[in-house]
């Protein structure tokens, strides 16, 4: 993960730089903010990747010399089919409905909204396969 | 229901991506998943998904297109009567809107690279396949949302697709077009969110061993990239939109000066997101061209290092140059944003000699992907000097709002979105379905397209010289105006009978289909190497990955292996059979009925 996580940093190292020049060039906030925002985008998780590769080294898709047998084995549990990712999706478009037409949209927007992190959360959970 | 990936030959480490011979599994749990739109609306197969992204975003680069083809009527005479005013600018808004947000980003980034990126890095899926899906709802009831506008009391939204406060404040564009507007983009804004943070896990944790970053394939490269970008900027892009949404009906005064608000903030935010946008829609173009031209060439890509970092630089400056759009506001840092601007200059002029450096000396395929590329290449230099004309402040206050910023966008949007997006489309048709579009009507495709563009935005340069000024309804009749508005409404049609024609190849290629074949274009990457269209969870077997293109190295054992441009060494032996994972066991451990992994 040495690449992924340089490149997370090298992302907030850029922004780092150029928030410090523009801040000095123009004393405008709302940029700056933005930019040390980005700043921190590449910052956390380039930081976190760093500290995982520190202790596990290459994975084999770090390294140009694996091979497709070394990958044998669990790769991970992925879902084949959900309906609640829909069922999500209608909520959240009766949830803005309800800014444009009238606040009553809330209504079927919770119960859609609601049963849909229910109903995934007891998906993944009777799976157990993660 | 759940799909347990495991792949036990070897029974190696845990938590790899390995790949998998789906032998077992296919023989002893036939189909009987959910069927027909059930299967559609629980589907988590990114390549389903990516398919309905494609769809959808076609459909509405159509009624976006109508909308542009209705505008050039109406300009076609100074004083036509076609539309009111006002429906002319609810026109402009909604086919920019549209174009924008719903057609150029999401077919890139929520179709192509759903589907194609998985497939390149050698994973079973998306990393988070139901945050895909999320995804995808989110933009379809967006892009809902977002049609509308165009039947609710008052119009749709007619402020333009950058929505600029003061003017979208409730004073000035009062009614529900505007506020539908804004939640159009809140839900479309979540979904390209989400997708990124796919796209960026996928990509870091789903490569199959030997796939390291820098062998990754361009096209997953600039998406990498394309999702960072996204990152950056969408989430400011939704932020502003419910800060305007505030303005309107809570009552608070950020964008309005009365109040003590700041019009200039509004546009600070949208430009931090517009200008990244603008790469945002035309990084996962230039990863098409960059796949395509050298399977076309019949060579590896020139300067593949060089191709990937000039992607992080551009993507880097587009962040730093977001004010140009504000030059003539006059209150920004003018030498500090034109610079940058004028910076990103050079790494796109490394992108283009490298695609020149590909195209050199290459037996070239002079097939519709590849014509759609060279369309692609000619139309974004133009766009591209023309940009760099716009850059410069003198210049820009000369033109700024005028028809020559008009053909200036076009060339640039269109070339990428369009002509790149086609050649795409021509590209990976065989691996989505396994059949063929017809490569003559692809020319034909090509032709109308590419002449229609020429006639279409050349004669708006003009206009912007004249002084005409972009959105506007009608001109005056004594300036020759006119001529040149005909000649341009003409060629629209003319783009309109190009893509009339690939309706019609679509539409045959599935009454008559011409099969294709697993990999017709004797392709480099990992994609063309399992079967078209690829079975459920994507790979049966992988070949070894030793270069960036791993699939021609198992088709062509005798040629040296190729890394990163240069023949590094000579291959190490002929390749026996791709290596077999072993049997991967699904266990449907996740529905009712404990069924298997392959639908
Ligand atoms: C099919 C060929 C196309 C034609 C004939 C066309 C035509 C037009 C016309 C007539 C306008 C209004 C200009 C004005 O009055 O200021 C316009 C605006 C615009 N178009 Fe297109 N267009 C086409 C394709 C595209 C594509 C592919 C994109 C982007 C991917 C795009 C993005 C835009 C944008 C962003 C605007 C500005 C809207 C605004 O002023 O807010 N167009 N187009
Ligand atoms: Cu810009």
């Amino acid at each position: 993960m040495k690449i992924e996580s340089y490149f997370l940093l090298g992302v907030a190292a850029f922004f780092g730089l150029i928030g410090i020049i523009y801040w000095v060039t123009s004393y405008e906030q709302a940029g700056t903010m933005m930019l040390i925002g980005s700043c921190f985008l590449g910052l956390l998780p380039g930081a976190y990747y760093l500290f995982w590769h520190r202790r596990m080294g290459n994975r084999l898709e770090d390294r140009p010399d694996a091979t497709i047998e070394e990958g044998a084995g669990r790769v991970d549990a992925f879902p084949s089919s959900s309906i609640w990712p829909f069922v999500l999706g209608l909520g959240a478009f009766a949830t803005v409905l309800a800014f444009a037409f009238g606040v009553w949209f809330i209504f079927p927007a919770a119960a859609l909204i609601i049963s849909a992190l229910v109903g995934a959360t007891l998906e993944s959970r009777r799976g157990g396969t993660v | 229901m759940t799909d347990l990936i495991d792949t036990t030959l070897t029974g190696g480490d845990i938590g790899h991506p390995g790949v998998f011979e789906e032998v077992e599994a296919a023989h002893e749990h036939p189909e009987h998943g959910p069927t027909g739109i059930l299967k559609w609306l629980t589907s988590t197969d990114h390549k389903v998904i990516g398919m309905s992204y494609m769809i959808t975003a076609v459909v509405l680069f159509y009624i976006a297109g109508v909308l542009a083809l209705v505008m050039r009527l109406q300009l076609a005479s100074p004083t036509s009567s076609l539309l009111s005013l006002s429906a002319y600018n609810q026109l402009f808004t909604m086919h920019g809107s549209i174009m924008m947000y719903l057609f150029a980003g999401p077919f890139a980034f929520g179709g192509l690279a759903n589907f194609i990126v998985p497939l390149q890095v050698g994973a079973p899926d998306m990393a988070f396949p139901r945050l895909n899906a999320l995804s995808y709802w989110l933009f379809l009831t967006g892009s809902i949302t977002m049609i509308m506008d165009f039947f609710v009391r008052g119009g749709a939204a007619a402020f333009g697709w950058v929505a600029y406060a003061p003017l979208s404040e409730a004073t000035n564009s009062p009614g529900l077009g505007g506020d539908i507007w804004i939640m159009a983009l809140v839900l479309t804004g979540f979904s390209a969110i989400f997708t990124g943070v796919n796209l960026v896990a996928t990509i870091f944790y789903l490569r199959a061993p030997g796939m390291t970053m820098f062998r990754m394939p361009i096209f997953t490269w600039n998406m990498l990239v394309t999702a960072i970008l996204i990152l950056i900027a969408f989430p400011v892009l939704t932020s502003a939109l419910v800060m305007l949404f505030c303005d309107r009906h809570f009552g608070t005064h950020i964008f309005t000066v009365q109040g003590g608000g700041s019009p200039i903030l509004y546009q600070h935010l949208f430009w931090f997101f517009g200008h990244p946008e603008v790469y945002i829609l035309a990084l996962p173009y230039f990863g098409v061209v960059t796949e395509i031209l050298p399977v076309f060439s019949r060579k590896p890509v020139f300067g593949y290092k060089g191709m990937v970092f000039a992607t992080m630089a551009i993507a880097a400056l587009s962040t730093g140059v977001w004010a140009h759009h504000m030059f003539t506001t006059g209150v920004v840092l003018l030498p500090f944003f034109s610079l940058l601007s004028l910076l990103i200059a050079v790494p796109t002029g490394i992108k283009f000699f490298n695609w020149i450096g590909t195209m050199w000396r290459g037996q070239l395929t002079m097939k519709a992907p590849l014509l759609f590329c060279i369309g692609f290449l000619i139309a974004f230099l133009m766009g591209g000097i023309t940009g760099v004309i716009l850059a410069s402040p003198p210049l820009d206050f000369f033109v700024h709002d005028t028809y020559f910023v008009v053909a200036h966008f076009h060339q640039v949007l269109f070339g990428t979105a369009v002509f790149a997006g086609f050649a795409g489309l021509y590209y990976w048709y065989p691996k989505f379905f396994g059949r063929m579009l017809r490569d003559h009507l692809g020319k034909w495709h090509f032709w109308l397209t590419f002449i229609g563009f020429w006639i279409t935005f050349m004669p708006q340069y003009v206009l912007g010289l004249m002084g005409m000024p972009r959105r506007v309804a009608t001109y005056p009749t004594n300036l020759g105006w006119q001529s040149w508005n005909i000649a341009s409404t003409v060629g629209a049609f003319l783009i309109a009978a190009g893509f009339a024609v690939l309706l019609y190849n679509l539409w045959i290629s599935w009454r008559e289909p011409i099969l294709a074949g697993d990999n017709p274009w004797d392709g480099h990457t990992l994609e063309w190497f399992t079967t078209s269209p690829p079975p459920h969870h994507n790979y049966l077997h992988l070949p070894p990955i030793r270069s960036e293109r791993p699939t021609w190295d198992y088709n062509h054992p005798d040629a040296p292996t190729v890394g990163h441009g240069k023949q590094v060494r000579p291959r190490p032996g002929t390749p026996g059979a791709p290596a077999l994972v072993g049997a991967r066991s699904g266990e449907g451990s996740n529905g009712s009925d404990g069924r298997s992994t392959t639908r």
